[in-house]
């Protein structure tokens, strides 16, 4: 069994169906010469490190695959060259040392410092504290949505008469919070001159919504003209609670994803804003990037 | 005064030696060099592109004839400069 490997730069002025079609014509010659595909890699655009055909990227693919025996190479450097598409194109034989390169590579376990993953690692434990926590949040409290739905209704007519009202809707513990809140956040919230902070500060509870990463002005608008006016509000309300109102407010608003929403607000609540920060420096726009990979 | 058996050297023998080179490959036991990692390869070129000797990097034989094929490949790819002023 012979393992292959082959590189080749495509022209970069085809469209991304065009490019896939190309990868797939080659596939299919490879595939059809009985040959097996053991991977397909696409490395994208790149900067060529000197010009080619006057042009000076290209969008790099690579092909691994094994054969009985080396026929079919002649063939496809052929088609290779014929084609107009192909700036260049290497052909490799990798030795068992080569293959397991590229399988380790692929895994991860190659191309990246010590650092990268032992953050990566720490990332994950902090992951597994944080889907433990909302569970345990929620289970008490059990906030019935529609009770926060006739709140969002009236805030359309009245909205700093809403605002007054809510506390009253929640459940006990949270009354409690809130004044403290109200009282750290006053004095950052005082000093922004948005309309919607004025409004709250009013009656007294204010809090800038939008601390939290992930919350603009306009989705903190969207959440208090629903009742959410406070920190300990925002902790209470679960994700799909958060998703509704967002919804209900604006088809803009749809895309955001309030699931580390809770957790910010928490940190807020209790006044952390130093692990606040710190935590929101991890986040991708108030996404949780470690999810993701 | 000193007993002639005791002074062996004129200066400290400790001062000024340099840490001997080694070769990284077999050292680390890399046994692949990929020519589609140019960040890597950018190690053994010299600012105009040109491959760096073994006399330099310290790379045993061996390690040394792939690092230079590598290099070729990724020239030939364009992922690394035939020719060119201040790359690094």
């Amino acid at each position: 069994m012979l393992n292959y490997e082959v590189t080749f730069i495509a022209d970069p002025v085809l469209s991304g169906d065009e490019i896939k079609k190309t990868v797939q014509s080659y596939s299919e010659l490879i595939t059809g010469e009985g040959c097996k595909i053991t991977h397909s890699d696409a490395l994208g655009l790149k900067q060529l490190a000197y010009p080619i055909n006057k042009k000076n990227s290209g969008i790099y693919h690579t092909l691994q695959f094994e054969t009985e025996t080396g026929k079919i190479v002649p063939l496809m450097e052929l088609a290779f060259r014929r084609d107009e598409r192909i700036m260049r194109f290497l052909t490799v034989k990798l030795d068992k040392h080569g293959v397991k390169y590229n399988d380790d590579k692929r895994s991860g376990k190659i191309g990246k410092s010590k650092k990268t993953v032992e953050r990566e690692a720490e990332k994950k434990k902090e992951q597994m504290k944080e889907t433990q926590v909302p569970k345990n949040a929620d289970k008490p409290i059990k906030l019935p949505p529609n009770m926060a739905k006739p709140a969002a209704k009236k805030a359309e007519v009245e909205a700093p008469a809403v605002v007054a009202e809510t506390p009253a809707v929640v459940e006990a513990p949270a009354v409690v919070e809130t004044p403290a809140v109200a009282e750290t956040a006053a004095a950052p919230a005082a000093t922004t001159t948005t309309t919607e902070t004025v409004t709250i500060k009013a009656t007294g509870d204010a809090v800038d919504l939008t601390k939290i990463e992930g919350i603009g002005p306009k989705a903190a608008e969207a959440l208090v003209a629903a009742g959410v006016v406070s920190y300990t509000h925002l902790k209470l309300k679960s994700v799909d609670d958060v998703k509704a109102i967002l919804t209900a407010a604006s088809s803009s608003l749809s895309h955001l994803d309030p699931t580390t929403w809770a957790k910010q607000a928490e940190y807020a609540a209790n006044g952390e804003w130093d692990a606040l920060k710190k935590w929101q420096d991890e986040l991708d726009g108030g996404k949780d990037s470690s999810t993701e990979g | 005064m000193a007993n002639r058996e005791d002074i062996k050297f004129l200066s400290n023998p400790n001062i000024g030696g340099a840490d001997k080179k080694y070769c990284r490959f077999r050292k680390f036991g890399i046994k692949h060099i990929d020519y589609k990692d140019p960040d890597f390869l950018l190690q053994f070129v010299n600012e105009q592109g040109k491959i760096l000797p073994r006399r330099i990097t310290g790379n045993s034989l061996k390690y040394q004839k792939k690092v230079a094929v590598a290099i070729k490949r990724a020239r030939h790819l364009a992922m690394l400069p035939y020719v060119t002023d201040l790359l690094k």
